[in-house]
């Protein structure tokens, strides 16, 4: 039920995140049922006590006393046992709740995000996905064990409590209507106060380690232009006033234990003053026996109490904070698990690509609904099965654009493409990818071996298909010249292979898939111009049948193209040859002359 | 290095050293605080005694005595009992705001020494170290430091002195009571070590783990377009859901621990009262003789009474201090690697050798002056063997004899590289990746210090030139541009403080980036975050020549791009870095040849040994390394 306001209600947001809980909801039920049990057990405790003190106090002879206390040490000692297993039982349940629904979020997380689109990625952020699967969870975690553990408990042992005193000390358990919300009221209000002082500190908290990250990657320059006193004034400022802010709403937290300290001593105090006179006051003989409104024991039962309840509206006040506080992390969370991809499979989709022909017809394309200006705009073009096409253009002409239209990263605005004859929106979107293969600009190898990662294009490639991919690559050469050929571990972010190698292997591995459409967005720009040529001679050659297209920057990667598309803010400017294109395309000609001029003239 | 006391115990007495006069206010806040909780069963058991005598008098005499002297009693404890606990409330509040005031204090204390102390580390550090390692000090570990100072350090005094309090009451009441409370204590000792052991060893093993997760999630966002290209999405699931089951296991297992020890403990304190309530019992019923270390007497209700409330204060104390376990060992954790941070040795500048402005006297010789009759800049070169001091201009001369170097003493990286370039020539490097082009600029201004040979510039050896001065001197363009959060403005002036806006604008001119910087909205006001993520790789380019025109150093080391910024900004680049080159001593590590070619001289490396150097056209014509580089025969990177 995603409507357009931006605002989730909370309901919404609860309903979703706990989905997450699965298989885990009988041990989030069991460990809060043992945490009642545990709390109904701790409660009883300090009666028996009080009667055992009791006990103690008033016996008449002493075995009677010896019996009584028997009795009652008895009673306790189950109850403690009992407490002590309801307490295990409790903490591994709620453990075991607690991670598994981090777990599971997380696992959803991943998910979702794998089913995302372009579109859905670029308008989170891959940065932004990275902080919401770590730090949000975590804080999320924290919060739900917290409120299987704590949040039935605190209020049960309120209730229990004030329901124990009752029935002990009717007469002075309205002590408690006092106290209890002077401690709310007064933790509340610090509460509410510290919050949004507390969110404004992290933001600055944020901007400082921003801060501090970029002098770490920028030491260099730091360095070369001799600015270290400078940039440590710059940073003991900022530290500073950090300090300064954090100081003011730490001081307002620091009340917190004070206050609840103070309340606790008033109603101590309060239960020996009005208890003490009341016993004096209402103790009769009766009979040679005693009788009282309250007995000694009762007092200290009663103190007992006191502490329990305030203790728990304590806890009640540290769950209402830290709720609040990951809050901002639950709802980044929600965003992400009710994203709608925005490309998904139809019904009854295209399992088969017949070939490689391509046509866009009348497609125009903008990145948001909201955008003014179209990316792309009116593109009409025919590209048959088997050619080699080539794309040039400035940046931000949407050359890339154009392709990822092909593969279905994004969707047309207007206009449809087809591939194979078939309107890429019918096609399964497997079907799709594996056949149209394409060649990220910004390509990454993952950590793992070569071969590992070449097998991402085809998970049954054997050896000798690995190997002729690279030969049509160029790759073979280097790869088998490292020591452990295909086997040489790439570390994360492919760091340990050059720029021009990496590009290679990212080709090696788009041929593997045996696409019908293969595109190569700028994929070969940090490769010589002589490799260059022989990677497109091997596809020509190995892949007469898959359509080939090629963006670049260098018009001598796509001189030999079969036709050239010339793109220029975001519509073609010009189709043809290398030498038509020469004669008749200016902006062609402009990029022509300036890649040829000797350099520096 | 000398042996060191640990990390945490250090951090401790730095605190002290800057707090003593506080903390010891603090400490006295917390016994204060901590007779609150003392006088409390003190008072009960007055009262308790009181009201108890009063009913078994009358139990005796059957009937209840007049109850005014027991009033009164009561009414002079309780007033004893309100003194206490105002006193107690007063300390209690001071104590908790010094803490937190001062555990924030000392942070931004140890924040801004640790900041002081990175600017001060060599360039070395920052490679051998990883950003994220860095960074985690300053995100994760200062905050445990501020947590132990406020949090734990408090909680552990109050339970120590509440501890030993208790205890010394406890043995005024009855020894042998106090003794079964001790044998108690060993046994929740024991096992809070134990469990609060295996808790903490189960977090430390799932921090890693949480590690190994973020950075497979990591990589896998990073690519996540090449995986949606692949299809891959399935298998990349699998890798997760591999990691996520091992991350469940450890994480269960660390919670699992440290949630039981708290009913662990708690349960057996209530062990330790029904015990001591029981005992209690029969050594009143035999009527045994009761030592206390002040009497010896007969054990008497009243103290069985009062001593179980004891028991119950005692066992919480230890409780809670077992609960600090987890947080101390994060601490002990975090101030390991603060203390590892601050202990790297700095960059040393033991150059004496200083760059000052000056002047021509009449008869021609260079004399210092002040700025503003300055027509120069000189190295300032005093003799300490006969006191004299001589004056060389600046002029931009840099020559390398036989040079020698590597990153670690076991593989040299360099070999016997020796060059000049006088002033206003240019030097290119070309040489495949790992060839040594870039070490040789780090060691051009000291980022490294060569292992053997000499650097001179402008005739002085560079080891006598302060390295402020040094890189002074020398300006830079690096492939990574490294803006700085602030305007467009600040980021030009990065190079030269005091530049008015004139000078950056003229900069920028020259620079060609004045041109896309006025045609953004704010112009040279435009906020700059994120190493200028809102501006495209070729504009980055531009504002750091820019920076580096501001600079006006007579060396520039230049670093070309290799990513693929489109041609029309690449030719706007490669004029800018023309205008930047004119006239100054120029060190260009080339990724491209096309922009060399007019170079004085091209330098051709391989593995760290200049194997060609000569002009454009003269390694052209010897058809060596240079023209198969040229021809497309070899590929440079």
């Amino acid at each position: 039920m995603r409507k357009k306001n931006k605002d989730i209600t909370y309901k919404e947001i609860f309903k979703t995140l706990l989905k997450s809980v699965r298989e885990f909801k009988r041990e989030a039920w069991l460990s809060m049922f043992f945490i009642v049990l545990e709390a109904v057990i701790e409660c009883a405790m300090p009666f028996i006590m009080s009667n055992l003190i009791d006990t103690m106090q008033n016996s008449l002879s002493n075995d009677e006393m010896v019996r009584t206390v028997l009795i009652y040490s008895g009673i306790l000692v189950v109850m403690a046992f009992a407490s002590l297993a309801c307490g295990i039982i409790a903490g591994r349940m709620s453990a075991k709740a607690g991670v598994g629904f981090a777990s599971n979020l997380k696992e959803d997380l991943f998910k979702k995000i794998n089913t995302f689109s372009f579109y859905n990625i670029d308008k989170f952020s891959v940065s932004s996905l990275v902080t919401r699967q770590n730090s949000d969870v975590w804080f999320v975690q924290m919060c739900f064990t917290m409120l299987i553990r704590i949040c039935l408990r605190a209020p049960l042992m309120t209730i229990f409590s004030i329901i124990m005193a009752g029935i002990l000390a009717p007469n002075l358990f309205w002590i408690y209507f006092i106290t209890i919300p002077v401690l709310s009221s007064a933790l509340i209000f610090i509460a509410l106060r510290a919050m949004p002082m507390f969110r404004g500190i992290f933001q600055k908290y944020d901007k400082l380690n921003e801060s501090v990250e970029e002098n770490v990657r920028g030491i260099r320059v730091v360095k070369t232009y001799v600015r270290e006193e400078y940039e440590k004034e710059k940073f003991n400022a900022s530290s500073d006033n950090l300090a300064k802010n954090f100081i003011k709403a730490e001081k307002l937290v620091a009340l917190n234990a004070p206050i609840m300290q103070a309340v606790m001593y008033l109603s101590m105090f309060l239960i020996m003053f009005i208890g003490s006179s009341i016993i004096v006051k209402t103790t009769t003989m009766q009979d040679g026996k005693v009788i009282a409104d309250l007995t000694v024991g009762n007092l200290s039962s009663l103190i007992t109490y006191g502490a329990q309840i305030l203790m728990s509206i304590n806890m009640f006040s540290m769950i209402f904070v830290m709720f609040s506080m990951s809050l901002a992390s639950m709802k980044r969370i929600c965003e992400v698990l009710n994203e709608e991809p925005s490309i998904k499979n139809k019904e009854n989709p295209v399992l088969e690509m017949a070939n490689g022909d391509i046509e866009f017809k009348n497609v125009s394309f903008k990145y948001s609904e909201k955008a003014e200006k179209f990316a792309l705009e009116g593109v009409n073009v025919k590209i048959k099965n088997g050619q080699m096409i080539g794309i040039v253009g400035g940046t931000g002409s949407s050359k890339s654009t154009l392709v990822n239209l092909i593969s279905r990263f994004y969707d047309t605005t207007e206009g449809e493409v087809l591939v194979g004859g078939v309107n890429v929106k019918d096609y399964d979107l497997k079907t799709l990818r594996n056949n149209v293969s394409m060649v990220l600009q910004n390509n990454v190898l993952f950590s793992g071996t070569i071969a590992e990662n070449l097998r991402w294009g085809n998970k049954e490639a054997s050896d000798e298909d690995i190997k002729k991919a690279c030969e049509i690559a160029q790759a073979s050469q280097f790869v088998e010249g490292f020591p452990d050929k295909y086997q040489m571990m790439i570390q994360q972010g492919g760091i340990n292979v050059s720029g021009g190698q990496k590009q290679r292997l990212c080709i090696a591995r788009a041929i593997l898939k045996n696409p019908k459409v293969l595109i190569l967005d700028d994929s070969t720009s940090a490769v010589d111009t002589k490799t260059d040529a022989l990677i497109r001679k091997g596809l020509r050659k190995t892949l007469p049948n898959t359509t080939k297209i090629i963006i670049a920057q260098r018009i001598n990667s796509v001189e030999d193209a079969d036709f050239i598309i010339v793109m220029d803010d975001g519509k073609i400017n010009g189709i043809g040859t290398h030498e038509e294109l020469l004669k008749t395309n200016s902006i062609y000609q402009e990029i022509y002359e300036i890649q040829n001029r000797i350099g520096g003239k | 290095m000398k042996k060191q006391k640990p990390a945490i115990i250090r951090i401790f007495l730095d605190y002290l050293k800057h707090f003593k006069f506080g903390f010891v206010v603090a400490l006295i806040c917390i016994l204060l605080n901590n007779l609150g909780a003392i006088f409390a069963p003190l008072t009960l058991q007055n009262i308790v005694n009181a009201l108890t005598s009063w009913i078994e008098e009358g139990m005796n005499n059957g009937a209840l005595s007049d109850p005014a002297e027991l009033l009164n009693t009561i009414r002079e404890s309780l007033t004893v009992l309100a003194i206490a606990y105002s006193i107690s409330v007063a300390a209690g509040l001071i104590y908790s705001e010094y803490m937190a005031i001062s555990g924030q204090k000392y942070m931004n204390l140890i924040r801004k020494r640790l900041f002081d102390h990175m600017q001060d580390l060599p360039v070395s550090y920052f490679d051998k170290n990883s950003k994220g390692d860095i960074m985690s000090v300053y995100l994760n570990d200062v905050d445990t430091i501020r947590q132990f100072i406020s949090q734990s350090l408090p909680t552990i005094a109050m339970c120590a002195m509440t501890f030993i309090i208790v205890f010394v009451i406890m043995l005024i009441s009855s020894l042998w009571l106090a003794l079964i409370v001790v044998v108690g204590s060993v046994a929740m000792f024991l096992v809070s070590k134990h469990i609060g052991g295996r808790s903490a060893r189960n977090f430390i093993k799932t921090q890693n783990i949480i590690g190994k997760q973020e950075g497979y999630v990591e990589e896998m966002m990073n690519g996540l377009k090449v995986v949606k290209s692949f299809c891959h999405e399935e298998e990349s699931q699998i890798g997760f859901d591999e990691i996520n089951k091992v991350y469940r296991q450890a994480a269960t297992e660390a919670n699992q621990y440290s949630n039981i020890l708290g009913p662990i403990m708690g349960n057996i304190g209530n062990i330790l009262y029904v015990i001591v309530a029981f005992v209690g019992t029969l050594l009143y019923v035999l009527n045994a003789t009761n030592i206390t270390i002040t009497q010896v007497n007969k054990i008497s209700i009243g103290v069985i009474v009062s001593f179980l409330p004891m028991v119950k204060q005692y066992t919480m104390n230890i409780n809670q201090l077992a609960q600090q376990i987890t947080s101390v060992a994060t601490a002990i954790g975090g101030t390991n690697r603060v203390c590892k941070l601050l202990d790297e040795e700095p960059e040393k500048d033991d150059g004496y050798v200083k760059l000052v402005r000056g002047k021509y006297d009449d008869s021609g010789n260079i004399i210092e002056c002040d700025e503003k009759e300055a027509t120069l800049w000189a190295w300032k070169h005093p003799h300490s063997a006969d006191g004299t001091v001589t004056y060389t201009l600046l002029q931009g001369d840099i020559r390398m004899f036989d040079v020698d170097f590597g990153y670690t003493e076991k593989k040299v990286i360099l070999h016997n590289v020796s060059l000049y370039a006088k002033p206003g020539q240019k030097v290119a490097f070309v040489g495949a990746t790992g060839a040594g082009k870039t070490t040789i600029t780090n060691l051009i201004n000291r980022f490294y210090d060569i292992a053997d040979g000499k650097i001179r510039y402008d005739g002085i050896n560079i080891n006598k030139i302060s390295k402020k001065d040094l890189r002074a001197s020398l300006g830079m363009v690096l492939q990574d541009t490294n803006l700085f959060t602030g305007t467009i403005m600040d980021n030009i002036r990065y190079g030269k403080l005091d530049a008015t806006d004139e000078e950056c604008i003229k900069a920028a001119k020259l620079a060609n980036a004045d041109g896309f910087i006025r045609r953004l909205p704010q112009g040279y006001n435009t906020y700059l975050t994120n190493d200028g993520a809102n501006l495209s790789q070729g504009q980055r380019q531009l504002l750091s020549i820019a920076r580096a025109e501001v600079h006006g150093a007579p060396v520039m080391i230049l670093d070309e791009a290799t990513s693929s910024i489109d041609t029309r900004t690449e030719a706007l680049v490669t004029q800018g870095m023309d205008n930047l080159m004119e006239g100054k001593t120029v060190f260009v590590i080339a990724h491209r040849l096309s922009t060399i070619q007019n170079s004085n001289v091209i330098i051709v490396l391989d593995h760290g040994r200049i194997i060609e150097r000569g002009s454009h056209d003269e390694l052209i014509e010897q058809k060596g390394t240079y023209y198969q580089l040229y021809t497309g025969a070899f590929e440079l990177e």
